[in-house]
């Protein structure tokens, strides 16, 4: 079933109830300057998704938008034809890693649990079996022998992966990945590609925010091209050219931009 | 000092040591859940880098004490009873937090200016306020400024149930809400991705520090507060990697300081109390500040010191072994080893007398050699460093001629495990090469 939809998912206007994220014409701003202008798609599901774009196009903004973790302008956000608030349970999150304080007093086991903290519920301590699952989820990522090392004294990389053994844990169904890629050594992004294609492998959606344009065609196999607004969504293959690329890379003070900025200054 | 002199006060010694006296025994013990109270929640505070609103909360009450003063005196009481004043008190102090945390987020002026902001016009308004009260109607305001700097001495037996109640009641919901405060300070958006309302739990926390600040007020005063939500986590920070040793450690230094420090006002008649806490307190922190078994600056020592005798053991070792590898003879004088590296004689020598005690070399008439010990350990060592370098050249690209002085750095922090993962990375060098040969020509002077 959704196999039909996933070949047409990128078009607007047709949004489909299986798609595991689709889009409605949301609009973010921060202070009154648009960040994101009319973004409307679908993603089709079991696809590896990579989300290109400049600095400030509105990457991260996108996942945080879509999480309700900044509040939207307009538009609405479906998962499985249902708003995120009733599917969270469907859904891992894995935030950039400068997002957080490395040195707080806490183990890399104690970070992986932290996935399971939104099942538990409210009041209910970490027990026996949430620990086991936290070590299973590190083992595979190959940090289980980290598990009780307080996670400043981890390297980027294994930082990195204590990040997405959390996000494992939470056993979702889509994955919203914001850089997970960013500064960690090659044996980690290999790993880590790894990892997300076993993903993909077993029937989940997950979303990528990446940079290196030269892994794409060999990392993703769908691809957002962000820039304000959408520039091109599809299968890599199809979109992936230098006509998009250009749009999207080239020429930082699009109109949109310039607009953006006089909203910015008039609310100012 | 007279006092102390007086006969009388071993007797109240006494009394305070043994908590016979009923006034004394409610107050270090309302002063004691007030400093773990504030040690609980402080932990929360530093580790959500938000130390400083404390400050301006305690600062923010004061409007609110002279308010509530003006208010209950209209009212045709005398002003002075407690719970109202410290109402009023909490009401201002949550105005004054809800305003930081508005003027933040709605305006471009960063939190620490939107604080210091806050703070001094609140604390501008309540002296004015306090200075009005006192024209107002003479004499009858003598008193309130004892909240500004705090004065246990005149803290009834119902004013330390009080502290004492609103105490508990914070510690009850921060062991409630361990787990959900946890991840609120380390990762506010992943918690808010799981449907945790961040917001409100924010605003509870902060809830929590106006609560624990105010019943402080009558101890410390507005003006002291402030430490003793700082100092004791800060000093518990030394001691623990994890967070709940260090929830309960700081909460044990709170308690501890806050106990100590009423017993020693309750001593010694006009010692201030919360001087006498804070001070406590700081105590605690500087002896954690040294002694800290985590973080502390003798661990920190140590560990430089170990580690810069376990290098100077591996270069020695190194230096031997290498110096005889393919020649027939055991013998290294000691001129030969100080060319080997840019070491003075004298740290040559007392790594060589280290070395010696340690069974791992014995000395000869014209130099010394490896033991058959101190053979194993060479060859182990220097097989770690090659390891390495043939590492660094085949996967990290570095220049055969650089790459001893890089290897140098690490391989003495090379632990079995990444030793074991070079191994296997480089198991086909190490077939051709069984007894691993240096990638690059050995230098005999001193070049690093």
């Amino acid at each position: 079933m959704s196999q039909d939809k996933s070949n047409n998912g990128h078009l607007p206007d047709e949004h489909s109830d299986s798609a595991p994220l689709s889009i409605h014409d949301m609009t973010v701003a921060y202070h009154r300057k648009p960040v994101l202008w009319d973004i409307d798609l679908d993603i089709p599901e079991g696809k590896l998704v990579g989300i290109i774009g400049p600095n400030g196009a509105g990457k991260s903004t996108l996942i945080k938008a879509v999480l309700d973790l900044v509040p939207r302008a307009s538009g609405r956000v479906m998962m499985y034809g249902k708003p995120y608030s009733e599917q969270r349970h469907l859904v891992a999150y894995v935030p950039q890693r400068e997002s957080v304080d490395w040195d707080f007093p806490v183990s890399a086991l104690d970070v992986v649990t932290m996935g399971l903290y939104g099942k538990l519920g409210w009041f209910r301590p970490v027990g026996q079996k949430h620990r086991d699952l936290a070590r299973e989820a590190l083992d595979r990522v190959g940090m289980g022998e980290y598990a009780d090392r307080q996670i400043s004294q981890l390297s980027g990389g294994q930082q990195q992966r204590v990040f997405l053994a959390r996000a494992l844990v939470q056993d979702a169904t889509i994955y919203f990945m914001d850089e997970p890629f960013a500064g960690v050594d090659a044996a980690t992004e290999k790993a880590i590609i790894t990892l997300l294609s076993s993903l993909r492998s077993a029937g989940k959606t997950v979303l990528v925010v990446h940079h290196d344009l030269q892994t794409i065609p060999e990392y993703f196999d769908f691809l957002l091209m962000l820039n304000m607004r959408v520039v091109a969504a599809g299968p890599t293959s199809e979109v992936f050219n230098e006509e998009n690329l250009r749009k999207t890379y080239g020429g930082r003070l699009t109109m949109l931009d310039a607009v953006g900025h006089k909203l910015g200054r008039t609310s100012a | 000092m007279e006092a102390l002199q007086d006969s009388g006060t071993w007797e109240q010694i006494l009394r305070v040591v043994s908590l016979s006296d009923y006034n004394t025994r409610v107050v270090i013990l309302g002063t004691t859940a007030l400093g773990i109270a504030c040690g609980l929640i402080g932990s929360f505070m530093l580790l959500r880098k938000r130390s400083l609103m404390a400050d301006a909360v305690s600062h923010a009450t004061l409007p609110g004490i002279a308010v509530a003063f003006m208010v209950m005196v209209a009212w045709g009481g005398s002003g002075k009873w407690l719970p109202g004043l410290l109402a009023g008190a909490a009401l201002s102090g949550l105005l004054g937090m809800g305003l930081v945390l508005v003027i933040g987020k709605y305006t471009r002026i960063k939190e620490d200016a939107a604080l210091g902001i806050v703070l001094s016009v609140f604390f501008g308004l309540g002296v004015s306020l306090l200075g009005l009260i006192q024209k107002m109607r003479e004499g009858s305001a003598a008193g309130l400024e004892s909240f500004i700097y705090g004065k246990t001495a005149s803290m009834l037996t119902s004013d330390a149930l009080l502290i004492g109640a609103v105490a508990a009641l914070s510690i009850g919901v921060v062991v409630l809400l361990f787990k959900e405060f946890c991840l609120l300070c380390f990762d506010q958006d992943f918690a808010a991705a799981q449907g945790f309302p961040v917001g409100k739990l924010d605003v509870l926390l902060m809830t929590l520090v106006v609560l624990v600040t105010v019943i402080g007020l009558q101890a410390v005063g507005l003006i002291l507060v402030i430490a003793l939500l700082i100092i004791p986590p800060a000093a518990a920070r030394f001691w623990t990697e994890k967070l709940l040793p260090l929830a309960v450690i700081a909460a044990a230094f709170g308690g501890l300081g806050g106990a100590l420090g009423a017993a020693l006002s309750a001593v010694v008649p006009k010692l201030p109390a919360g001087a006498v806490i804070v001070l406590t307190n700081s105590l605690f922190f500087v002896l954690s500040l040294i002694f800290g078994s985590a973080r502390g600056v003798l661990v920190r020592f140590r560990q430089q010191y170990q580690l810069s005798r376990k290098v100077g053991r591996q270069h020695l070792m190194r230096a031997l072994f290498e110096c005889t590898e393919d020649e027939h003879r055991e013998v290294v004088s000691f001129a030969e080893l100080l060319a080997c590296r840019s070491w003075t004689s004298s740290r040559l020598r007392s790594l060589l007398g280290r070395a010696s005690r340690d069974g791992l070399i014995e000395g000869s008439a014209d130099g010394v050699r490896l033991t058959s010990a101190g053979e194993e350990q060479a060859s182990r060592i220097v097989r770690n460093h090659r390891l390495w370098e043939l590492y660094l050249i085949n996967y990290a690209d570095i220049a055969p001629s650089h790459v001893d002085r890089d290897a140098d750095r690490v391989e003495h922090v090379l632990d079995p495990a990444t030793i074991r993962r070079l191994e296997e990375l480089l198991k086909e060098e190490q077939k051709a090469a069984p007894k691993l040969s240096s990638p690059h020509p050995i230098e005999r002077s001193a070049s690093s």
